[in-house]
This record gives C-alpha cells, structure tokens and sequence, in this order.
C-alpha cells in the first residue's frame, strides 16, 4: 500500500485519451520526478493529483483515501506553481498564512506557523514586502513558503525552477533537495528538465505522449533505460545510438560496424543474454553514453571490456570540465566525453575507448531494450 | 507612459515646433470656445447677454444666475430649481454603476476562471448587446417595467440603465481577467478559498484600473442619458438632463440664457469632475484590459 497511489489513472478530454492507465506508487518520503517533453501529459497528472483536473477512469489516493471527485483544499496537498502564482494584492506574510486563514486556524497560531518556515526558508525580513518587490529566487522561496507552512501530506511542484536563470536554478535546486532531506516530506515534481530529474529524484517517471516509458531509479533509468525514447531524453549529452549487427562466434556475441573512416569494427558485447543471441545476423541499434566513449587514458580501468578503436574526430569541443569529441561510428554521429586536457585536434585521428560494459542493446524496430 | 531615451529623441527645428505648437494652441482654444462662453454668460446678468456681446466677459459678475438654475427656476411647472432633479440623478447613478461594475466583474470572473460548456456563446449574446440601439427597446422595456410595476421611478430607471451596462462591464472585465494568471485561481482553490472568496480576496483587489474605466464609462453613460430618462421617469423622478431639457423649453416670460447656461454646466459637472479625478486612469486601464486580452 503507498502513501500516494496512481491506480490505472487516465485523462480523456471528449474522445482524445491524452494519459494512458497510468500505475505509481509512491511511498512516504518519496520524491518522485515526473519528466518528459511539453504535452506528454506530466502537468495533467500532477493536476489530477492536486484535484484541479478530474479523473476520467481510475483512481487516486492518498494515505489510502481514494481522492476521486474531493476538491483540492480537502486532499492536504500544497502546490508550489511555475509562475509562483503569489497574490499580487498581498504582503508576502499574508501569502503564507493565506491558506490557513481559509483552512479557519487561528490568527496567533497562524503567526507562528509563519514565523517558523520564514525562519527555514531565511524570509523573514521579507514578509511585509509585496510579491512585485521581490525578485525570481525570493518569490520561488515564498511560493515554497505558503506550501510547506501548511504541513501537507504530498507536496506538489510544477516545474518550479523554469523561471529562474540559470545559475540560481541550480541554487534552488540544491537548496529543494536539502529541504527534502532535512524534512522527509513526500514530493511529486514535474520538470522537463532531465538534469533536475536526475539530481532531485529518489525515483523517475519517464513520460511521452501519456504513457509512462519507465518508472524506475534516476541510476536505472539512466544506466539501462528501457527503450530509445528514455535512453534520448535523458542525459546530456544525450545516449549515442550505433546501429549494428549481430554476429556470433562460439560463447562471444559481436555487434559489427564501421568507424568513420570505413574501417569494421567488431565490438564484443560484456555479457551478451540470451535475447541477443537470437539476433545472429540482424540489426540493433547500441546506446553508449558519451562517458562510455572516451579516449584511452580516460577509460573506466575496472572495467574488462574496454575496447580500443582509431576513427577520425570531427568536432571538438571543450566544456571546462570536459572535452566532447564528435566522430562517427556506422554513420551514426557520436560524441565522446573526453577528459579537459585530452590532446585530440579536429580533423585527425585520434584514438577512442569504448566500454562496453555500459552499453546497452536496444530492438530497432519496437525500439524496446533487450534484456 | 515611457519617456523616449535623449538619444533617440527625433530634435525637430525651432520652425516646425513653433508651427506645431501654434496649430495645437489653436486647436485647444477652438474645442474651449464653448465652455468659454457657456462659463461667462453664466455669470452675467440676462441684460447683457440680451443687449450686448456673447463674447464679453460680463461687466458685472453675478451668481445669481446659478443660485436660480439651481434653487428657485421654472422646471416645467414648478418652480423648483434643478436641485431636486440633480439629486435624482445621483440616486439613479450610483446605485446603477454600482451594480452594473460589479456584476459586469461576476460576470467577467466565472467567463475567464470558471468556464462551461457554451460560455463563448453566453460572451457573444453580452456583447451584442452593446450594439442594440436604445430606441428599439423602448416599448418592450416599457412594458417590462409595467409588469414589475416600476414604471415612472427611478428605481426602473437603474434597472434599465444595469441592464443595458451589463455588457459593455462585462466586456471590460473578462478582457481584463483573460490576462489575469489562472494559475492565481488555482492557488487560490488548494489553499481552500471558495468561488466567491477568490473572487473578493484575489480579483478584486487587482482589478483596479478596469474598475476605473469601466465606473468612468457607466457614469459618464448613465448621467448623460436622456432617451431612458424622458421615457421611463416623468415628472418629479426625471433626471438632470430630462429636467434640463425642461428648464431650456420652459416658455413662460422671458428666456433667461444666462440661467440656462448655468444649468447646462452643473449638468455637465459630475461627468467632467469623474474624468479630472479618475481620467489618467482610464487610458491606462482600457490599454490594460484591451492589449493583453
């Protein structure tokens, strides 16, 4: 039994089915990611948690209480907005408090209530401002704010960091996860962003177009993402798809292409299973993350299956921490993740590691993982 | 309003802005002409008027002239001055811009925040009736009001007057709130505010500048009606322009200009002391509400 339960939940509007039978679980303490690109049905789910959308079929509880057709302020649920959504008419105080004011609390325990989570949040001398003073990280804050000081039992945030530039996005991000560990609330957070995803969560939903693609660890979800759109969406750079093709040779299993500059390449997979081997002869398309493609030097050391080619690199690029090197394998564009101070010049052949330990067989056709 | 940086200000040559600045000053004395004249001859005795130049300020100031419109002259058959009718008015005034704002507000809140099914329709309807002309509803108001039995006072008269401003409120208003963030309402619902809690606690107070424009509007609409007021309220409920009208057309004895112009300005009066307080306002509140709607 979980704290929030996403029983075959779906969304039709008229005859467009736009959330197909989603199932989550989520256990006390949680925080889930809900990820995936624009209209892939993240924020209807998240709507239909807080109760600002209804349940076409399915079902939704809480602490066991089935949440189907109860109105938003009954669920105990907080919701922080991408917009912030602060009353623009009220101080910053009476945004906090505003909720317990309709939940009918009393105003000193309203008071104190208040007082507490400005001090968590470092607000305080901020609470008789309105919000039209204060700037994107301060009113994030506030929006925070007025959802915790209600002491809800799922909190509810939507892409809440999307407004903010970039480097006090990542602030804010370390200062939400701190906060979920400090105070062991449980957490559904809607985000596009893929890096947040990976960051934040205890556990991600994938989403695409109203289904869930996989609902798993942010390790698992990135180290074996179960089909090619997870394995594309997550992660940045983004997964190199190679195309391949299966050989067999006694115990080892080799999936064979080109380098760029037409030499074969016969990449021996780490510990091929049995659903590969029926593949002898045919197309897979092989994930490498960019960190599994690197130069030599660079190359995980406890791994057995490093495997050493020459290609020409096309492209570099350095990125302060790291170098990323374009090349191409079977005609597919890869990058390698490269240390910063890799000597490898565009236009030259430069030397190249690949792991194979960390790849991952994907069917081309149901795009599906092999396992 | 922006003020164009100094640099990228076009310098016109002293000819053209002394060009333009006569052709503005004349264009200004020309629309002040009017009320030039319609201030001095009411502050004149009737003599001066009758034996002299309209032009001319008066060579004795008087305010005998407005102490009579206002207090003691012929409206009709008595003798009774503008004063009563003036408070007619205002009792037909307020109360209808009142209620016609604030259910224009309603109305605009639930066709923006809580949609249903055909409220693009219901919007429609609302608007069009901004465009029927007062003269085809004569009658058939007349024998509304009939029926409710309030033919001839001036609470007819406000309900006429709500009726008729109920959509051009509501079109102010829900042009208003489409660009007032949804994501408000719906904080507003998870921390527990009701329809009509939202409505006071979190519109209202950021309705503002549409709450000017559209009480400048019904105010200026109202005051100045006439068709409504000659036919719904005869007698002793008409209403300043209708007794005004009155005054001008009352033929006994002599016609008194000088009493009439004083009249015609305290008519005028409210409607221009509403734009002079709340004008600024209103240009900026009907670009609010009609740009980003």
């Amino acid at each position: 039994m979980g704290f929030l339960e996403i029983n075959n939940a779906t969304k039709s509007y008229g005859a467009m089915e736009v959330l197909h039978q989603v199932d989550i679980q989520v256990e006390e303490g949680e925080f889930l990611v809900l990820v995936g690109p624009s209209g892939c049905g993240k924020s209807t789910l998240l709507n239909m948690i807080a109760g600002l959308e209804e349940i076409t079929s399915g079902e939704i509880s809480i602490k066991g209480q089935v949440m189907n057709g109860v109105h938003p302020s009954k669920r105990n649920i907080a919701m922080v907005f991408q917009s912030y959504a602060l009353y623009p008419n009220m101080s910053v105080g009476q945004n906090i408090s505003f909720g317990l004011e309709m939940h009918g609390v009393p105003k000193a325990q309203r008071e104190a209530a208040m007082g507490e989570v400005a001090k968590l949040l470092q607000i305080e001398q901020l609470l008789d401002r309105k919000p039209g003073q204060l700037s994107g990280g301060q009113r994030q804050r506030v929006a925070m704010g007025r959802a915790l000081v209600r002491d809800p039992d799922v909190f509810l945030f939507d892409e809440p960091l999307s407004n903010l530039d970039a480097k006090l996005r990542v602030d804010m991000r370390t200062e939400i996860k701190k906060l979920h560990q400090k105070l062991g609330t449980t957490i559904v957070y809607v985000t596009h962003d893929q890096i947040e995803a990976l960051t934040l969560s205890t556990r991600i939903a994938v989403m695409n177009g109203g289904y869930v693609q996989q609902l798993g660890t942010p390790k698992e979800i990135y180290d074996s993402p179960a089909n090619l759109f997870v394995a594309s969406f997550m992660g940045s750079p983004s997964m190199n798809l190679i195309p391949v093709t299966i050989r067999i040779e006694g115990e080892a299993v080799y999936g064979d292409t080109r380098s760029g500059d037409g030499q074969p390449l016969a990449l021996r997979f780490a510990n091929p299973s049995e659903a590969l081997r029926a593949y002898d002869g045919k197309p897979v398309t092989l994930g490498v993350r960019p960190e599994a493609l690197t130069d030599p030097d660079g190359a995980d050391r406890s791994s057995n299956h490093v495997q050493i080619f020459e290609t020409m690199a096309e492209v570099t690029e350095p990125a302060g921490s790291d170098t990323f090197v374009g090349c191409s394998i079977g005609e597919a564009a890869c990058i390698a993740r490269m240390r910063a101070d890799v000597e490898v010049r565009a236009g030259s052949v430069a030397r190249f590691a690949l792991n194979m330990e960390k790849a991952v067989p994907f069917d081309p056709k149901s795009e599906m993982r092999i396992w | 309003m922006a003020i164009a940086p100094q640099e990228s200000a076009v310098k016109t040559g002293r000819v053209t802005r002394f060009v333009l600045y006569t052709v503005l000053i004349v264009f200004a004395l020309f629309y002040l002409l009017p009320l030039f004249i319609m201030v001095i001859n009411s502050l004149k005795p009737l003599g001066e008027i009758t034996g002299g130049n309209m032009m001319a300020l008066p060579q004795v100031w008087t305010w005998e002239p407005w102490a009579k419109a206002w207090s003691s002259a012929q409206v009709g058959v008595e003798p009774t001055g503008l004063k009563p009718y003036f408070w007619n008015s205002i009792k037909m005034v307020v109360p209808a811009v009142v209620i016609s704002t604030m259910a224009g507000a309603l109305n605009g809140y639930v066709l923006t925040k809580w949609r249903f099914r055909g409220d693009t329709i219901i919007f429609g309807l609302m608007l069009f009736s901004c465009f029927i002309p007062f003269q085809i509803v004569l009658i058939p108001m007349a024998r509304i009001l009939g029926l409710l039995g309030l033919s001839g006072s001036t609470t007819g008269l406000v309900l006429v007057h709500v009726v008729y401003g109920i959509g051009f409120s509501t079109l102010y208003f829900r042009n208003y709130y489409a660009a007032f963030p949804s994501e408000l309402v719906r904080a507003a619902q998870i921390d527990g505010a009701g329809f009509f809690q939202i409505f006071w606690r979190i519109l209202l107070p950021s309705s503002g500048p549409i709450i000017v424009v559209c009480v400048i509007w019904q105010f200026t609409n109202i005051w100045n009606d006439f068709l409504f007021g000659a036919s719904f309220a005869s007698g002793d409920g008409a209403p300043m322009t209708v007794a005004l009208n009155n005054l001008v057309q009352s033929s006994t004895g002599v016609k008194e200009y000088n009493v009439h112009f004083a009249g015609a300005i305290m008519a005028a009066l409210p409607t221009l002391v509403v734009y002079i307080v709340a004008g600024r306002y209103f240009v900026r509140g009907l670009m609010a509400g009609s740009v980003k709607g």
